[in-house]
């Protein structure tokens, strides 16, 4: 016993030692940190991570950005905003860092954003939803790629509203996100049409869906549609239980993000017909920018990419175009650059809205089928944000004064 | 009035799948009392095993058989790690198994990770049980009733098992006086092997059985775990029956109740674990456990720190005041950052080490600080140091109603009261847009001007932590210090001499829960932002990891365990994606090293060698 408390002690001392004797890099490369929840949502944000390494692979083969190459510190944050913050800190006073990316969930985000506020740093927030924090959060320092929640939210209202039902039932998990996508989604398709009835609506705990009881207690209502923002394994457990009961028959529905190849490919056999839907079907855009990004993104990881891969490439394109603009790497100026910057993403050009820091990046809105046991997406077009994202006059309003 | 027969339904095929892992938990703590954190890791196992196995074999055979097979792969894996890790350490403190298999939990997501990889997996439909059969003119589905089915079924062979055969007749006997069957001859080891076995085999049928109702993902083990040991301390610890009744109380609640309360869900478990735990302090079915004999005395009886080693501490704070001298700034976030953690690392262990008194939920008054700090920032525009103030004082006053109720309880149920407690805390968090953000949080709380910078803050931190902790030790080794030692090692004795347990249990919760509620309130400025997760399970487990990697049989060992935890936590998640993996196998080769904790073991080397 004492032997292996001894190697214990000298491992641990062997592997610390490392870190106390860091060495400094090299002068000619611009640092940029990048931050997601690469361990507790791996699903996700690998192939985001792939997404962002061919994007770097590219700027720095055709010599960088102004003259430097990039450099990408990547840190994982656990799923957790308190290490989030404690990762972004060592990125920025430690590893000195021009620029801060990444985060996939929400409250993460939201964490980074105010930490970059505090820091003045320019932050790109990749992944999270939330209207709050380039809205009611928002700050100077933070700009966001993604379609937020209000805007897929738009895009489904739009289809909804073209729908004969007049009856609407919602199940979304039981947080800020679920509870805030139910809320513009109603709002948008009572303003649209003021017939419509909600007649019941579940609030599953995320991760924790009793699918059955759900999925009886939502037929009851007897409604005539039915909103879904569940996802992940929870809407594997919907879509299992409600096929079963046949709750999906004759009963069209209205889903967040279930399109995404992330959330869709799991699904297999048990993908529901019809369901309209936002997402991404990767096989079906023909694009000249999607067909150079989906050869260069097979070759390179022999796999097909998911959102995520595409929202990790554009976030570090966005991030190179920021500097390119700039000409510097002074938070400022960066932050400068970024408003009304243009970024060329495998989905089209998009703008960083000077007024609320949204890209304009936007999203397929399309039907679900199933084609040799596998889920696609059929009858999609793409839906470009800046049609659905409330005029610069109107954020005005939502975003606190500076 | 058929609707609410078939929900009925729904409710039952629940319960059984979380009978059939509450069940396993129950058995192994009656006999071997050790809280099997990776239960639910066995579950997880169990249904990706069983997803490889049935995706390979072919036919309905080839989808039972996978099944049950998968069941006995993980219990055989059970069983190896019952004898090679658990069985080196039964003779260690109290609880402190829970941090092995603590360990094992954080190296088995990382493993499955590796092994199955990041994406959901859903696995086939059950052969011969596909569809929805025609329940009163409603579409059932007939796996559900296979499921309902299969719950009673197991809670017969296991009452058969139990009742009828010699091997039952011992571990009945065991879970109500272990100590007396060794005494009689029964060879400890193999009972405790088999019973552990026997326990992974049931939590990773239920595993394998979800395949058809779910998707496999690596989060699965988290999901079910806390909800398990709920059910479990409902039903009553070691009571199968019991077990079997909660399950179905707390599914039959879910199912009906979201048809009121849509939001219930969140909460649901825990209100009733509270409400039963508040009127029946055993569990429904639980006995009252067989007498304690004497075992808080194995250690030696504690001394305040004797010269030499004072001068050490002192000198020790003197290097800590001048690092700002010497760091840069993201090395002092991080020292703050452990210095708040081994303030509440130091309160938790006054608890558990002092007083005897294990909280499951401690992170509730870590979070309640921060909050109470938050709000008074956000809603009444406090400055900082009045926030500072407001902070310990909410966290006070949490301890002070949360304590009055858990105090009347013990053991592993006054663990699961203060959990639930918690787990009250955060949803209130979780779901109070307007006071807390939500899920959203609260931004914007960064320092004020004086302690802007780094060094300062860390200075702050220090100024507060320090004598924090020097008051913590301050009352261990005060009369009341004393009093709350001897109502921990004997009540009866205690009671002959006129301590009443209970006033000293609620008054030594209280200091707990507002020195706690001290190091969330520097957590919220150091973080700038507060969450929910300040009050989650995650925090109180870490909380319990750093008392018992410390040594919990020593004065102050949960502030070593908070520096060697956090430290290494902060430092392998800037490492590497697979922190909890390495962090996990580090857990698992410290426990076997230094079975008595990290301060216990050098107390070991040192002069202190008076044990018997």
């Amino acid at each position: 016993m004492k032997k292996l408390q001894s190697i214990l002690v000298a491992g641990i001392v062997f592997v610390c030692l490392p870190t106390i004797a860091t060495s400094v890099s090299a002068q000619d490369k611009i640092k940029i940190g990048e931050i997601n929840s690469y361990s507790a949502l791996p699903a996700f944000t690998e192939p985001y991570r792939k997404g962002w390494q061919l994007a770097i692979e590219e700027i720095n083969a055709k010599g960088g950005v102004n003259g430097k190459m990039l450099e990408v510190i990547s840190k994982d944050d656990g799923g957790k905003p308190g290490d989030a913050v404690t990762t972004a800190n060592e990125l920025v006073s430690k590893d000195g860092v021009v620029m801060l990316t990444g985060t996939f969930f929400s409250h993460i985000g939201l964490a980074v954003a105010d930490f970059a506020n505090q820091k003045k740093i320019l932050f790109i927030a990749a992944e999270p939803l939330t209207d709050a924090i380039t809205w009611s959060k928002g700050n100077r320092y933070t700009f966001r790629l993604r379609p937020s929640n209000y805007v897929q939210a738009a895009m489904l209202a739009e289809e909804a509203s073209k729908l004969p039902a007049k009856k609407w039932a919602t199940v979304a998990p039981n947080y800020e996100y679920g509870q805030s996508a139910v809320a513009v989604f109603k709002q948008l398709l009572s303003a649209k049409r003021p017939d419509i009835q909600w007649v019941d609506e579940q609030w599953p705990p995320q991760g924790k869906i009793d699918a059955g009881a759900i999925t009886q207690a939502v037929a009851k209502a007897e409604p005539e549609a039915i909103l879904n923002v569940t996802f992940g394994a929870d809407l594997t457990k919907f879509v299992r239980e409600g096929n079963t009961r046949g709750l999906f028959k004759d009963r069209p529905v209205v889903s967040f993000l279930t399109g995404e190849p992330e959330y869709l490919d799991p699904l297999k056999e048990e993908t529901p017909e019809g369901w309209i839907v936002t997402g991404y079907p990767w096989s079906g855009v023909k694009t000249p920018e999607h067909d150079a990004f989906l050869k260069a993104y097979q070759a390179k990881f022999n796999d097909y990419p998911r959102l995520g891969s595409v929202v990790g490439y554009a976030t570090m394109m966005s991030a190179a175009a920021a500097l390119a603009k700039a000409n510097s790497t002074d938070s400022e100026k960066l932050v400068d650059a970024a408003e009304g910057l243009e970024v060329k993403t495998p989905f089209g050009p998009v703008t960083y809205r000077k007024s609320d820091h949204n890209s304009t990046l936007g999203a397929f809105v399309g039907k679900t089928s199933q084609k040799d046991g596998k889920g696609v997406m059929v009858d999609f077009t793409y839906r470009d944000g800046l049609k659905y994202l409330p005029s610069d006059e109107e954020v005005k309003k939502l975003r606190p004064a500076q | 009035m058929n609707f609410y027969l078939v929900q009925f339904l729904a409710g039952l095929a629940s319960a059984a799948s979380l009978f059939l892992v509450s069940s396993g938990l129950s058995i192994i703590f009656g006999v071997t009392r050790i809280v099997n954190f990776a239960h639910g890791a066995f579950y997880m196992l169990g249904a990706y095993v069983a997803y490889s196995l049935t995706e390979r074999l072919s036919g309905a055979l080839g989808f039972w058989g996978g099944i049950v097979v998968a069941a006995l792969v993980v219990a055989l894996v059970g069983a190896l790690l019952e004898m090679l890790l658990l069985r080196r350490i039964y003779r260690a403190p109290e609880l402190f198994q829970l941090l092995a298999t603590f360990g094992l939990t954080l190296a088995a997501e990382d493993l499955s990770l590796l092994i199955w990889g990041p994406e959901d997996l859903l696995g086939r439909r059950a052969p011969g049980f596909r569809g929805a059969v025609d329940v009163m003119g409603l579409p059932f589905p007939s796996y559900d009733l296979f499921l309902i089915g299969i719950g009673p079924l197991v809670l017969l062979l296991l009452f058969l098992l139990f009742r009828r055969t010699r091997w039952g007749v011992l571990v009945r006997a065991a879970t109500q006086d272990r100590e007396m069957v060794a005494a009689l001859g029964v060879n400890q080891k193999w009972l405790f092997t088999s019973v552990f076995t026997l326990g992974v085999f049931l939590a990773a049928l239920g595993g394998a059985l979800q395949l058809p109702r779910e998707a496999v993902t690596h989060q699965m083990d988290l999901r079910i775990i806390t909800e398990v040991f709920v059910v479990v301390v409902i039903g009553g610890l070691g009571n199968v029956v019991g077990a079997f009744l909660a399950a179905i109380l707390v599914s039959e609640l879910n199912a009906f109740g979201i048809l009121i309360f849509p939001k219930i869900s969140l909460i649901l478990v825990f209100l009733v674990m509270a409400l039963v735990l508040v009127i029946r302090p055993m569990g429904l079915l639980g006995k009252a456990e067989g007498p304690t004999r004497a075992h808080a005395s194995a250690a030696a009886p504690w001394r305040p720190l004797d010269g030499s080693v004072r001068l050490l501490v002192m000198a020790a704070v003197i290097l800590a005041a001048l690092l700002p001298f010497a760091a840069g700034d993201y090395a002092l976030s991080v020292a703050s950052e452990l210095l708040i953690f081994m303030l509440y690392a130091a309160s938790l262990h006054f608890l558990i080490s002092t007083g005897g008194l294990v909280s499951f939920g401690h992170a509730a008054y870590f979070g309640l600080g921060s909050y109470g700090a938050a709000i008074a920032v956000k809603s009444f525009g406090a400055p900082m140091l009045a926030a500072l103030i407001a902070g310990p004082l909410l966290g006070c006053l949490g301890a002070l109603l949360f304590g009055w109720f858990c105090v009347r309880l013990s053991g592993v149920y006054f663990a699961m009261l203060t959990l639930a407690f918690a787990q009250i805390a955060w949803s209130v968090a979780f779901q109070w847009n307007a006071v807390t953000g939500g899920d959203n949080g609260l931004l914007g709380l960064w320092p004020a001007a004086f302690v802007a910078t780094p060094a300062r803050f860390y200075w702050l931190t220090l100024a507060l932590v320090v004598p924090a902790i020097a008051v913590l030790r301050l009352i261990v080794f005060s009369p009341f210090g004393y009093a709350f030692r001897a109502v921990r090692d004997s009540q009866l004795r205690s009671a002959a001499i006129g301590l009443d347990r209970q006033p000293i249990q609620w008054a030594s919760f209280v200091v707990a829960g507002t020195f706690a509620a001290l190091a969330g309130a520097l957590y919220t400025f150091s973080k700038g932002s507060v969450f929910p997760d300040n009050l989650g399970i995650p925090l109180s487990v870490d909380g319990l990891v750093m008392v018992l990697l410390g040594g919990i049989e020593t004065v102050s060992g949960g502030i070593v365990g908070a520096l060697v935890f956090k430290a290494l936590s902060i430092w392998l998640t800037s490492q590497t994606d697979y922190s909890k993996l390495a962090l996990g196998a580090l857990i698992v080769a410290l426990v076997v090293a230094f079975p008595k904790g990290i301060v216990g073991a050098i107390e070991g080397l040192g002069g202190r060698k008076v044990r018997p």
